[in-house]
C-alpha cells in the first residue's frame, strides 16, 4: 500500500505525520519512507538515516555536432520550451529550459544532435531504525522538480507499506508525487489559510481519483471551519493533533512525535487501520 | 520602483501573515501574491475583484481515435510515460509535442490548456495582483512571471514605489520566477531544524541569482538554542538577521478575524513587525538611490 502525505498549505505538519506514521508501523509491516519534497526534503532530519546509496539525477539535453549541422532550424522549431534557438550560423542551447523530451535529436534531419546528461539533483537511499528510506534533492538554482520525483518514486518498494512525504502546493510536483498512491492523507490546520488550501488539495486528489482523509493539526479553540468543510465534502477527519507547545518544541529539535511522546504511537496505528479500511473499500468498489 | 520578495524555503513560517502586515504598513505599493499554487494573501486583504483574466499556457496532446492506426510510435517516443493504450494521460503529459511531430497518421493534435486565472483587485491597502493556477496544472513559473509583470505595470502607471511579493515555499521553478530581478529577498525562518535546513537552501538560491537577502526569525523563542544557531550561521554568511519575532498566538487570532496582525493588536509582535518594515523600506530606499 502507498500512502501519500500532502497538504496544500506548507508547514501544517506533513513531515511530522509521515515520520510518526512510519515509526508507529515498523513492527507491523515492512515500511519505506520516501521523501518526495525534493525542493526542501526534511524527513531525514527526523529519521537520521544511514545513506547507503546515492545517485545523480540528470536529464538529457541536446548537444550539437557542429560539422554535421546545416542550421536548418528544425530543432528550434520543434522545441516547445524554447530551449534551442538557431540564429544564422549559431545554435544556442538553454539547458535550464530543456525538459529532456528528445524531440530535437530524433527529428534533426542531419542527425547532428546528440544528447548529454545534465545533473539536476540526487536521490539517496538508506535505512533508519528498521525503516527503509529514500529521498530526492533538487540542486540549488534548478527549476524542475518532477524528474527527481520520478526517480525517487522508481526506488519505491513493491511490497509492504510505502509512505510518501509530499511537497506543499497543488501543482505538478504534488501531482507527480501523489499519483499512483492508494490513499492520500491531507494535513491541515484550523485557520482560513488551512481551509483554503485544504479545499484545493482535496480537488487535486479527487482529480487523481485517490481516496483521501484529513489530519487536523494544531487543533484547539475553534476547529469548526475544517469540521464543517469536511462534513460537507464527506472527507473523513482521521486524526486530530492539538496545538501544544511541547509538540512544537519536539519538532523544533528534530524529534518525532511518537519517539518524543510514545503515547501517540497508538493513535498512528489506529490512523493506519482506518486508512487501510478506506483504501480496501475503494479497491473493492473498483473491482465491482 | 523596487521589489521585495518574501520567501522561506519551508512552508508555514509566516510569509503571508507578514506580507499582510506590510500591506497595512507600507505606503505607495502594489501587492503581488506569487504563491499561485495555494494563494492565501487575499484572505487577509478582503479584496474587491476588478479584473479576472484567463491564463492560457502549455499544451497537451490529444489523439484522434478515428485516425490512429495504433502503430504505438507515440508511446515509444514519449519520455514522460504519458501515453498508454493510445490514450494520453493528461496529468503526465508535459506538452512537448514529440508525439505530435512523429505520428505517421497525423492523428495527434496539441491543444492549448486553460491553466488558471489571474486577477487585479482593489484592497484598502492598495492594488493586489493575484492568481490561481488550475488544479494539477503546470507552468506555475510562467504564471508567477505574469503576476509580477502586471504588478510592475500597475506600479509604473500609478507611480508607486514598491512591489511587495508574497512568494511560494520551496526552491524550484515558481520560487526562481518570484525571485529573479528582485531588489531584496526577506527570508522568513523558524528556529526548528527543518526551518534552518530550508533557510540554508533558499539562501543559496538567492546567492545563485545574485539577490541580496536578509533574515527574519519568526517564533524565535520556540527554541532559543536554534535561534542562536541561525544567528551565528547568518553572521558567518554575512547575512543580516533583521528581526526576531516571538511566538504568539496573536498571529492565528488575527488570521481568524481575517486581519493583518498589526491592525488586529498592539503588542510586542506588532512593534517588531513595524520595525522590520522600517528596515525593509530603508533598504529599498537605499537601493533606489
Amino acid at each position: 500500500m502507498i500512502i501519500a502525505i500532502a497538504s496544500g498549505k506548507g508547514g501544517t505538519g506533513k513531515t511530522l505525520v509521515a515520520t510518526s506514521l512510519a515509526l508507529a508501523l515498523k513492527d507491523r509491516d515492512k515500511i519505506q519512507l520516501v521523501d518526495c519534497d525534493v525542493e526542501e526534503p526534511n524527513a531525514h532530519i527526523f529519521m537520521k538515516p544511514v545513506i547507503t546509496r546515492s545517485e545523480a539525477v540528470s536529464i538529457p539535453v541536446p548537444r550539437i555536432t557542429e560539422d554535421k549541422c546545416t542550421y536548418c532550424g528544425k530543432c528550434a522549431e520543434v522545441c516547445i520550451y524554447n530551449a534551442i534557438a538557431v540564429i544564422e550560423k549559431n545554435v544556442l542551447i538553454f539547458p535550464k529550459l530543456c525538459h529532456g523530451c528528445g524531440a530535437c535529436s530524433y527529428l534533426c534531419p542531419e542527425k547532428a544532435i546528440k544528447e548529454e546528461e545534465r545533473i539536476i539533483g540526487i536521490v539517496e537511499t538508506g535505512y533508519s531504525d528498521g525503516i527503509a528510506f529514500a529521498q530526492g534533492k533538487l540542486a540549488v538554482g534548478e527549476p524542475m522538480a518532477p524528474p527527481i520525483i520520478r526517480k525517487v518514486k522508481s526506488l519505491m518498494n513493491n511490497n509492504g507499506t510505502v509512505i510518501i512525504d509530499v511537497s506543499p502546493g497543488t501543482t505538478c510536483p504534488v501531482v507527480e508525487s501523489v499519483k499512483g498512491s492508494s490513499f492520500c492523507l491531507l494535513v491541515t490546520e484550523p485557520t482560513p489559510f488551512g481551509l483554503n488550501d485544504l479545499a484545493l488539495a482535496v480537488e487535486t486528489v479527487r482529480k487523481l481519483n485517490i481516496p483521501c482523509g484529513v489530519v487536523l493539526n494544531r487543533a484547539g479553540a475553534d476547529d469548526s471551519l475544517i469540521a464543517e468543510y469536511c462534513r460537507q465534502e464527506k472527507v473523513p477527519v482521521l486524526l486530530t493533533i492539538p496545538l501544544d507547545i511541547e509538540i512544537a518544541r519536539l519538532y523544533s529539535k528534530g524529534i518525532t512525535l511518537v519517539n518524543g511522546m510514545p503515547q501517540w504511537r497508538e493513535s498512528f496505528t489506529r490512523l493506519f487501520d482506518q486508512i487501510e479500511e478506506i483504501a480496501s473499500e475503494r479497491s473493492r468498489d473498483i473491482e465491482r | 520602483m523596487k521589489e521585495v520578495v518574501i520567501l522561506s524555503g519551508k512552508g508555514g513560517t509566516g510569509k503571508t501573515s507578514l506580507v499582510g502586515s506590510f500591506a497595512a504598513l507600507a505606503q505607495s505599493k502594489v501587492l503581488a501574491d506569487c504563491d499561485v499554487d495555494a494563494a492565501d494573501l487575499h484572505l487577509l486583504l478582503n479584496p474587491s475583484l476588478k479584473e479576472d483574466h484567463e491564463f492560457w499556457s502549455g499544451q497537451i496532446a490529444v489523439i484522434d481515435e478515428e485516425k490512429c492506426n495504433e502503430c504505438s510510435l507515440c508511446q515509444d517516443v514519449c519520455r514522460f510515460g504519458a501515453i498508454h493504450e493510445f490514450q494520453v494521460e493528461s496529468v503526465s503529459c508535459e506538452g512537448c509535442g514529440f508525439c505530435y511531430q512523429v505520428c505517421p497518421a497525423e492523428a495527434i493534435s496539441m491543444r492549448e490548456q486553460l491553466s488558471g486565472n489571474w486577477f487585479i483587485s482593489d484592497t484598502r491597502y492598495g492594488p493586489l495582483v493575484h492568481a490561481r493556477l488550475g488544479i494539477a496544472q503546470e507552468n506555475s513559473g510562467k504564471l508567477v512571471a505574469l503576476v509580477r509583470q502586471k504588478a510592475r505595470q500597475i506600479a509604473e502607471k500609478q507611480g508607486l514605489d514598491y512591489i511587495i511579493i508574497d512568494g511560494p515555499p520551496g526552491i524550484g521553478c515558481p520560487v526562481i520566477s518570484s525571485l529573479t530581478g528582485a531588489s531584496l529577498a526577506l527570508l522568513v525562518t523558524e528556529p526548528t531544524l527543518s526551518g534552518m535546513h530550508d533557510l540554508v537552501r533558499v539562501l543559496d538560491v538567492c546567492r545563485y541569482f545574485g539577490i541580496p537577502a536578509s533574515v527574519c526569525i519568526n517564533k524565535y523563542d520556540l527554541n532559543d538554542d536554534n535561534a542562536r544557531e541561525i544567528e551565528s550561521y547568518c553572521l558567518n554568511q554575512e547575512v543580516k538577521v533583521v528581526s526576531k519575532i516571538p511566538f504568539d498566538n496573536i498571529f492565528t487570532e488575527a488570521l481568524m478575524q481575517g486581519q493583518p496582525v498589526v491592525e488586529y493588536s498592539q503588542s510586542e509582535v506588532t512593534n517588531e513587525i513595524k520595525s522590520l518594515w522600517q528596515f525593509i523600506s530603508h533598504a529599498l530606499e537605499e537601493e533606489r538611490r
